[in-house]
């Protein structure tokens, strides 16, 4: 570990990605790469906390069958959420037979769940690890805004929550050329924005001070990588990092937002684009995956960026503090 | 890490020059013309009340008809449509008794599963209790000002 990266000196396998995404999320520009798309968000359950159990389930499930895995084949799994005392991962977990790490870094979830996993079979602890997401657009609304059917309108710097949920497999001794070569580890970054529907321009300042110490610790420039994507930056929240990036001298001419990607921004009016635990573990699971497998990106840095506030802390008058993890994945033949 | 005072003054503004702009002219006239077209509406049921119930003093009437507009937008939130016309009209459809309405039918449906007394009683007015405890407290001011006048 050379400062805050942990640099993988036998780069971790990613062997199979699942996902899952929902109604809205299938209208939206990347549907093609989604393994898996509902037509409802309910899915026919009692509550939506209840479907978003079903998606983890759903998802881990889909993961087994596509890498032809059982339960009992996984050493651990990470996963999380966004609902209090992340119950969707927790309860899905209880209908699988995983040993199960629960975690939470808000939308930089997944990244943390990619640089645990890997940490743990670089370390020759584990051989294959599953890192899982979801998130809900009803449960996210209901828990840090207001209820559903409410007739408010959403500010032009509100995003909308990704309703999906994805799941990776990394394996050891997987064929792949598709490996995680280093991941550094973020810092909460607080500058004092108190705004809980500006979670794009609270987020970008933590995505730049990963992305820094990211290229101090490895010695990498920005054009050393074909893309590089954030997580739910949102559409104010990117123009913000790429002005703070050019600042400090960094040129971000190659960087994307999985928030601005998912959805079309204008067309699906979702004023700053996607946001949620998910949107960068479907664009990734996803998209990306598939972009690496056919060699069309080769070398990739995945920011996740998590916007780390509760309902009681925005009520009590704090500030809202960010994290970004990053990872680099690399196609390695 | 923590910014101080002025460096956090000094972001906030670099958040305004990339932060898209409300659209002031339009929000205001949506709002203008959803609040004028439900108070209208307010006003047309009071008058076919006045048809219908011709026994009916004025006062009375004005009580039907909030009853029958808190009545009519329970059903269109049940049924998916007053957040539409919220996410439409702004504040021209949560100053009316509509809004009022709606900020406890919603509440109401989105704790259903909590049970009826720990999620629907005791979450309905999570939104619209503010709006009581104000009006309860002016009318209480109000009148102890009034009693000395």
């Amino acid at each position: 570990m050379k400062n805050q990266t942990v640099l993988f000196r036998s780069p971790v396998p990613v062997a199979e990605t699942a996902t899952i995404a929902g109604p809205k999320e299938k209208e939206g520009p990347l549907h093609a790469y989604f393994h898996y798309t509902l037509e409802d968000d309910l899915l026919k359950q009692d509550s939506h906390e209840h479907a978003e159990i079903r998606l983890h389930v759903g998802v881990l499930k889909q993961l087994l069958n596509r890498a032809k895995l059982s339960p009992q084949e996984i050493d651990c799994a990470f996963a999380g959420d966004l609902l209090d005392e992340i119950i969707g991962s927790n309860f899905a977990m209880r209908e699988l037979d995983i040993p199960f790490f629960g975690i939470y870094n808000a939308c930089a979830t997944f990244g943390e769940s990619l640089i645990l996993g890997s940490c743990m079979i670089e370390g020759g602890f584990a051989e294959r690890v599953t890192c899982s997401v979801t998130s809900h657009f009803a449960t996210a609304e209901r828990q840090y805004r207001y209820p559903l059917e409410l007739g408010c309108q959403r500010t032009p710097l509100s995003q909308w929550t990704v309703t999906g949920a994805g799941a990776t497999l990394l394996d050891k001794n997987a064929t792949s050329k598709i490996k995680i070569t280093s991941g550094t580890i973020g810092k909460v970054v607080d500058y004092g924005i108190k705004d809980a529907n500006d979670m794009g321009c609270v987020m970008a300042p933590a995505a730049l001070s990963t992305l820094r110490t990211h290229l101090q610790d490895t010695g990498r420039t920005v054009d050393y990588y074909d893309k590089i994507f954030t997580g739910d930056l949102g559409y104010s929240g990117s123009l913000l990092l790429q002005k703070k990036a050019s600042e400090t001298g960094i040129i971000l001419h190659n960087h994307e937002d999985c928030g601005n990607l998912i959805y079309n921004r204008i067309a699906q009016n979702v004023e700053s684009g996607g946001s949620g635990a998910c949107c960068c573990g479907l664009v990734f699971n996803g998209y990306i995956y598939d972009q690496l497998q056919k060699g069309r990106l080769k070398k990739v840095l995945l920011m996740p960026t998590g916007a780390l506030l509760s309902k009681t802390s925005s009520l009590q008058g704090e500030s809202i503090p960010a994290i970004c993890h990053a990872v680099s994945v690399e196609v390695i033949e | 890490m923590i910014l101080n005072k002025e460096e956090q003054k000094v972001y906030k503004k670099e958040i305004k020059d990339v932060a898209p702009k409300t659209k002031h002219i339009s929000t205001l006239l949506r709002a203008f013309f959803t609040g004028g077209t439900i108070c209208c509406i307010g006003q047309g049921v009071n008058q076919v009340l006045g048809i219908l119930l011709p026994s009916l003093t004025e006062e009375d009437r004005g009580g039907y008809t909030t009853l029958l507009m808190i009545f009519f937008t329970g059903i269109l939130t049940a049924f998916g449509v007053y957040d539409h016309i919220g996410n439409f009209g702004g504040a021209g459809s949560i100053i009316p008794i509509t809004g009022f309405a709606n900020s406890i039918v919603s509440q109401a449906m989105e704790h259903k599963r909590e049970g009826i007394i720990f999620g629907i009683c005791s979450n309905m007015f999570a939104i619209a209790g503010p709006v009581i405890v104000m009006g309860i407290t002016a009318s209480v001011v109000v009148g102890i000002v009034y009693l000395f006048l």
